[in-house]
């Protein structure tokens, strides 16, 4: 069986569609994560297809289902961003050959086909539908709603797992290359790391509003906290290290106005989500988290970084579509999840939907007020990648788990949880979902 | 140093021009709209025979800049910390092009500042537009 992209007509990526035709039908019942690493240590039972399996089998076991009903499963085929199986390294088969095996040797190592999860997991044999959500759990997600909503199937598996080798990330590659061809040369040669675009619209921010990087230290404290809440999460399994604000001033830059906690720390981690109808979930062992509606942006930038106007729009733009598929206003939302990695773009998700009423430019001075899971304002309750590691799915575990309140020391208690947002990474290129407590909010 | 540059044939006159020390970007002449990074169509239209190659004044001004200690690029890492700043085109600010602006100190960046062509020269060879802060009126 082979596996294809979602065709684009899945997405809500245009404004104006309306509420999501699909509004209250899908709902969440199972979450299962595996176990973080900061790298891979070669062995076949730390694998990515291993850490996979795991949290696949938590979600099934999660959320009561018997494997056999199981017949759809929505995943991402690539597994990193900056993590490469250097060349000419020889293959690790006993790894390779520890599991049933497809044409591609690295997969379940450095890639995952859902092939390879099929053939793995024997229990999934009434499965009749295999899709790939490409770029993160956010694609997988708004993908897999949409295909339950659509009859595509009924009981469906959304899993995202990430990868990590030893050496430091984005140094193999082209990066260690004495050239490197034209087309990437015309961004590479000038060797901006990952996080300079984003530095460079928040520098911009700081030069229209006023703002200044020190004014992130709530967050970054507020998001390591959470994620130290995350029993789930690298930081809370490997290193419980609070970030304070005089650790934040004092962090080494990577591209100044960006420094070391302006990054998350990429890590091996999988998590699996079951997905199924309303009608279904009834029947289920936990409460059900009815997706009320999922949006998409599919900005371009005019040139190579979106300037700060692009991405201030794009925001914006996004914000109305979650809200309008959703058919509820932002006053709505009980709490918020948007994407954090990098943290510096946290703000234009934020102010883009508007949460709590704050408009372009007021999102770090909220910082500086109660933004913790006890106020009335919680801002990232998930932690995100700053909290736990470069997953890109924690935020979207935590909305399922408030609402269903099991989301433990994590748990907000300044507000009731009845509806939650999630979604990126990017600011101009990301899908978004709203998740709610009841179907019919 | 910057790393060496193969012209492949989407950029092959860009980095040709850039050997004679001029600098050329992509236009579309239905929209009359510069595009870069070049693509094989317009994002605009979607023609591409309508693409051609457009010659700059090597004029343009810092949108804003970074300035890197931790470079992902090997032969960049002996550098750091450097400057890396966006530059828009006097021609179409919308167009972007990066610079480690000679010249100008670290982190000492006149953001908003006129910045004229310059060239320097990558690992083999292959010269790389570069951009200057102009102070002399
Ligand atoms: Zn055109």
């Amino acid at each position: 069986m082979s596996t294809e992209n979602a065709p684009q007509s899945m997405y809500r990526s245009r404004e104006g569609l309306g509420v999501w035709e699909h509004r209250g039908k899908v709902a969440a019942v199972g979450i299962g994560h595996g176990p973080t690493s900061r790298r891979w240590d070669g062995k076949p039972d730390t694998s990515l297809g291993a850490i996979s399996l795991i949290a696949l089998r938590r979600a099934i076991e999660d959320a009561g289902v018997d494997p056999g009903d199981i017949d759809g499963l929505v995943m991402d085929e690539k597994t990193t961003t900056g993590a490469f199986w250097p060349r000419g390294q020889e293959l690790p088969w006993d790894v390779i050959n520890a599991y049933n095996t497809t044409d591609a040797p690295l997969d379940g190592i450095t890639q995952l086909s859902a092939e390879w999860i099929l053939k793995n997991m024997p229990e999934l044999a009434g499965n009749r539908f295999t899709m790939y959500g490409p770029g993160c759990m956010s694609n997988a997600i708004v993908v897999a709603a949409q295909a339950i909503g659509d009859g595509l199937a009924h009981t469906c598996l959304v899993l995202k797992a990430w990868h990590n080798l030893p050496g430091r990330y984005y140094q193999t590659g082209a990066n260690a290359d004495d050239a490197i061809p034209g087309t990437a040369a015309l961004r590479s040669v000038w060797g901006a790391p990952a996080c300079y675009g984003t530095a460079i619209q928040f520098a911009e921010y700081c030069r229209k509003y006023g703002k200044n990087h020190d004014m992130m230290a709530p967050f970054i404290s507020n998001s390591r906290r959470n994620g130290l809440r995350f029993p789930e999460g690298y930081w809370a399994q490997h290193r419980p290290e609070e970030i304070t604000t005089e650790d934040y001033k004092a962090a080494r830059w990577i591209a100044k106005p960006a420094n070391l906690f302006d990054n998350d720390i990429p890590i091996m981690c999988s998590a699996a989500y079951l997905f199924t109808t309303a009608e279904r979930a009834r029947h289920m062992k936990q409460k059900p988290v009815y997706i009320l509606g999922h949006a998409s942006s599919r900005g371009q930038a005019r040139s190579f970084i979106p300037t700060l106007d692009e991405v201030e729009a794009e925001c914006a733009e996004s914000g109305r579509k979650l809200l309008e598929a959703a058919g509820i206003t932002v006053d709505d939302v009980s709490f918020e999840n948007l994407y954090d990695g990098f943290p510096q773009f946290h703000q234009f998700h934020m102010e883009g939907i508007r949460y709590r009423g704050i408009q372009p430019g007021e999102a770090l001075d909220f910082y500086q007020t109660d933004i913790s899971i006890t106020g009335p304002n919680p801002v990232s309750p998930s932690g995100g990648n700053i909290g736990s590691g470069r997953s890109r799915f924690w935020m979207h575990t935590d909305c399922i788990q408030q609402i269903q309140h099991r989301a433990g020391e994590r748990q907000v208690t300044g507000v009731e949880p009845v509806i939650g947002v999630s979604g990126g990474p990017m600011p101009t290129g990301g899908n978004f979902t709203c998740w709610s407590a009841t179907p019919d909010y | 140093m910057k790393q060496g540059v193969n012209p492949d044939d989407l950029t092959r006159p860009f980095w040709e021009a850039a050997n004679e020390e001029r600098l050329v970007i992509q236009n579309c002449t239905a929209c009359d709209r510069l595009q870069h990074p070049p693509a094989e169509t317009c994002s605009k239209c979607g023609s591409g025979a309508a693409l051609e190659w457009k010659q700059m004044s090597g004029r343009g001004r810092i949108y804003h800049y970074g300035v890197v200690h931790d470079c992902p690029i090997r032969l960049l890492q002996e550098d750091q910390p450097f400057n890396c700043a966006v530059i828009n085109l006097d021609e179409d600010p919308g167009i972007q092009m990066y610079s480690h602006l000679p010249g100008t100190p670290v982190d000492e960046v006149p953001v908003g500042a006129a910045v004229e062509l310059v060239f320097d020269t990558a690992a083999n060879g292959q010269k790389v537009p570069e951009w200057r802060v102009v102070t002399d009126n």
